[in-house]
């Protein structure tokens, strides 16, 4: 397969994938608002602060807008065209990739994010987000969930799909640690206790950000704490938006790449990532808590953003 | 009459659908009276889903007005051209033969020049033409097939009888909108089909990949074919990435591609690749900047020492555009001639050169009654119609023709024939034209029909897409069933 074509494939694919992460993101904050507002009287600001915070994009928003409110950063992180991780960003990225590749990928595919892409640039798009936020956000989601479903079904499991898993993957661990991290720019109101119900509030929040409540629910019942919220999403082997399960998909989409055994590596890129499989098969909830949360998280990030790197030099930029 | 072909009048044009006296022409009966029983209401809800199937495949071009780039669709009209069986086989046989000849001229001219020394044409015209490559004499090409793609523009007069308006030996585009032209049809009216024997049309990615496996040099039984394009901002990608993904070979930029020792390789994951073929969709001027365009960034260094050398094959071969002059063109009918000792079955429309003095006299007095063609451009660029052009046009016309006499030709108004259109819920006629795609592999092969473009302008002459035209899906009747 072309280099070029391989990388746009990964890129497309995360592109995909991050406009998902952000319609997730943004549907339960609204949500999270509408509780805290109820209860609280919280400023606006306060609470949609640590959106940006988790989708690293203050910066660029405050260059924009200064003062924070909520109609402001929805439109931002959902429509803003200058903002190139914004929703509209992210899928016309993809798109433009899968123009470079579509004698790679499925006409249905194609399609389906070609409707995407012309319904987001609509009138009608604007009317649905004003009419029902949540469910434009559930809509969206709908529609990214579509575009994974005819991949799987459409398109030939050869080497573009892989590296389709592979971006896919890749960019789904890096947007579950940074969900889970959301909980640490979320400050606690003082009065409000660890464990209290604000707190535990938020922590369904993170979960329902990752479509994890039901599958954390099975497993805990009603017990919703930090501890085991956090194992759940980092370290559970099999729920498909953990970070070691994303990991583990990525690392055998970089195996049946090159064609060499798991337990193996021939070239850099499964080797960094196959050390982060093995580290995040062997860690234990008590250590990651041992050396702080949100320090594990971002030491996670910057492997795995090493991991894309390497994926880049050995398959796409080696000329 | 009913329906909205009640008042359709053809206006003393030639009428693909009517006669002189309005009556329908027999191989459009079923399909008016198929058409006249439909209402506005269900008509207008079958266009806009086939608007919509082109929107939703991005099969579309980017029109841009200050920063935004807006995609828009080609036009496409609803109502079929049709022709039967007979006359599409006298069409494919005078496309046959046309390129026949004009591929022994390319090769004569890059290597004996015999029609030169036997005095039909002046050695003066090839060598100026401006894509003619003298650095390629001598070089012989696999199977001495130059154009292996051939787009010859068919128009008809107020008689009907189909003229060859030009050759299109380099890069002709529209195929994708052929065949998706069809698939749009299919989509909306399936019935239609089952009722007409309409020629398939859907074999010609297979046939385009035949040929290039065949022109693969020394004879190599498995090539590797590719597809070069310029990119995704070129305004014909969507048809290169249609017929790579038809065929089932990779389309390529060229930074996908690097010359070692005089070989061509793509850069793959698993290292270099070595490429045979590659279908060109782009000019020669940009293939190499090495040998032509400095400036270019387009092109592989090195690509045309490695084409010299016989390690890799281009479609169409380098050089072909001589035959793309609209003063070559001229002289077609006298190489059919020269080369088959044949009469020309498709006639040349009456040409006059400037070049030659006498010529140049009747255009210089009569530019307000001709159409105008610089030699060397498409696209319906550097083109006037005389009865249509302002004073100041005419003036810039003399100008240029009495400075570069070479570089023009002149040729009567030809009022091309006409086609039903639907225009807001009714019928009115627009002029047509035709381009069929001729393949020249082992065989010569001619997908069943074309593209029709449409000048979607009333009385407007240009079809080109770039000049706003449109297009309508082609059908050629099974001869097995006469008519429909």
């Amino acid at each position: 397969m072309l280099s070029r074509v391989a990388d746009s494939c990964f890129w497309l694919s995360r592109y995909i994938e991050r406009a998902e992460s952000s319609a997730r993101i943004l549907d339960v904050n609204i949500q999270l608002v509408l509780d805290s507002e109820m209860q609280n009287g919280n400023a606006d600001s306060d609470l949609w602060k640590p959106i940006l915070s988790t989708l690293e994009e203050q910066e660029l928003f405050q260059n924009q807008h200064g003062k924070l409110n909520g109609d402001d950063v929805m439109e931002f992180v959902t429509f803003e065209k200058a903002n190139p991780n914004s929703i509209l960003s992210s899928v016309t990225f993809a798109r433009e990739n899968a123009r470079t590749v579509r004698e790679q990928i499925s006409s249905e595919m194609w399609e389906q994010l070609n409707r995407l892409y012309l319904h987001l640039q609509s009138p009608a798009a604007r009317a649905a987000f004003r009419e029902s936020p949540i469910g434009f956000y559930r809509s969206l989601v709908d529609s990214f969930h579509s575009f994974q479903g005819i991949t799987d079904a459409t398109m030939t499991h050869g080497e573009g799909w892989q590296f389709l898993q592979a971006g896919k993957y890749l960019e789904r661990a890096d947007s579950t640690s940074r969900v889970l991290d959301f909980k640490y720019h979320v400050l606690l109101p003082s009065g409000e206790r660890v464990g209290g119900d604000l707190d535990i509030t938020q922590w369904m929040a993170v979960l329902r950000s990752c479509s994890a409540m039901e599958a954390y629910l099975k497993l805990f019942h009603d017990r919703v704490t930090s501890w085991e919220v956090a194992g759940f999403l980092i370290l559970h082997d099999n729920f498909p938006r953990s970070i070691r399960f994303c990991v583990g998909a990525l690392d055998q989409a970089l195996h049946s790449i090159s064609g060499s055994g798991r337990g193996h590596f021939s070239n850099e890129a499964e080797r960094l990532s196959g050390m982060l499989r093995s580290s995040l098969d062997f860690t234990t909830v008590d250590s990651i808590f041992q050396s702080g949360l949100h320090q594990y998280l971002d030491q996670t990030q910057t492997r795995i953003a090493e991991v894309s790197r390497a994926l880049a030099e050995t398959y796409c930029r080696w000329l | 009459m009913k329906g909205f072909f009640g008042k359709y009048e053809t206006e003393g044009f030639f009428d693909e659908m009517f006669d002189a006296d309005g009556n329908v022409r027999t191989h459009y009966s079923k399909i008016l009276e198929r058409f006249a029983g439909m209402d506005r209401a269900s008509f207008e809800s079958k266009r806009t889903l086939a608007e919509k199937t082109y929107l939703n495949q991005g099969i579309t071009f980017t029109v841009y007005s200050g920063d935004e780039g807006t995609e828009r669709i080609m036009p496409f009209d609803l109502i079929p051209r049709i022709i039967p069986a007979q006359e599409w086989q006298h069409i494919e046989r005078g496309l046959e033969q046309r390129l026949r000849a004009l591929n022994l001229f390319l090769h004569d001219i890059y290597h004996d020049q015999r029609i030169v020394k036997e005095g039909v044409m002046p050695m003066e015209i090839v060598r100026t033409a401006k894509h003619y490559r003298p650095e390629l004499v001598g070089f012989d090409v696999p199977h001495d097939i130059y154009i292996h793609i051939c787009g010859s523009d068919l128009i008809r007069g107020d008689d009907g009888n189909y003229m060859v308006l030009e050759d299109n030996g380099r890069s002709p585009s529209g195929v994708s909108y052929l065949l998706e032209n069809r698939q749009a049809m299919k989509r909306v009216f399936p019935q239609l089909f089952s009722r007409h024997a309409v020629r398939p049309v859907d074999i010609y990615p297979q046939a385009l990949l035949e040929v290039l496996r065949y022109v693969a040099p020394q004879g190599n039984p498995d090539p590797t074919v590719v597809l070069l394009t310029p990119g995704i901002y070129n305004s014909a990608y969507f048809e290169h990435s249609f017929l790579a993904r038809s065929m089932g070979i990779e389309i390529v930029v060229s930074q996908d591609l690097v010359v070692n020792d005089a070989c061509v390789y793509m850069k793959t994951t698993k290292g270099l690749q070595k490429v045979d073929v590659i279908y060109r969709r782009i000019d020669d001027d940009f293939l190499d900047p090495t040998v032509f365009r400095k400036d270019s960034v387009l092109g592989v260094p090195g690509l045309v020492d490695a084409y010299r050398e016989g390690n890799v094959n281009l479609c169409n071969a380098l050089g072909t555009g001589v035959a793309d002059d609209k003063v070559t063109y001229y002289y077609v009918p006298a190489m059919i001639k020269f080369y088959l000792g044949e009469d020309p079955i498709l006639p040349n429309v009456e040409t006059f050169l400037s070049a030659v003095d006498s010529d140049r006299k009747f255009i210089l007095e009569n530019l307000e009654n001709l159409v105008v063609k610089a030699a060397n451009e498409s696209g319906g660029y550097g083109m006037m119609i005389g009865p249509k052009a302002t004073r100041e046009e005419i003036e810039k016309f003399r100008a240029a023709i009495i400075a570069d006499p070479r570089g023009y030709i002149a040729q009567p108004v030809i009022s091309l024939s006409r086609s039903p259109c639907y225009f807001d819920g009714k019928l009115e006629g627009r002029h047509i034209d035709l381009r069929p795609y001729i393949l020249m592999g082992e065989k010569t092969t001619i997908v069943p029909g074309g593209l029709t473009r449409v000048a979607m302008r009333k009385g407007s002459l240009v079809v080109n897409s770039s000049q706003g035209g449109g297009s309508k899906d082609t059908w050629v009747l099974d001869e097995t069933e006469g008519k429909c």
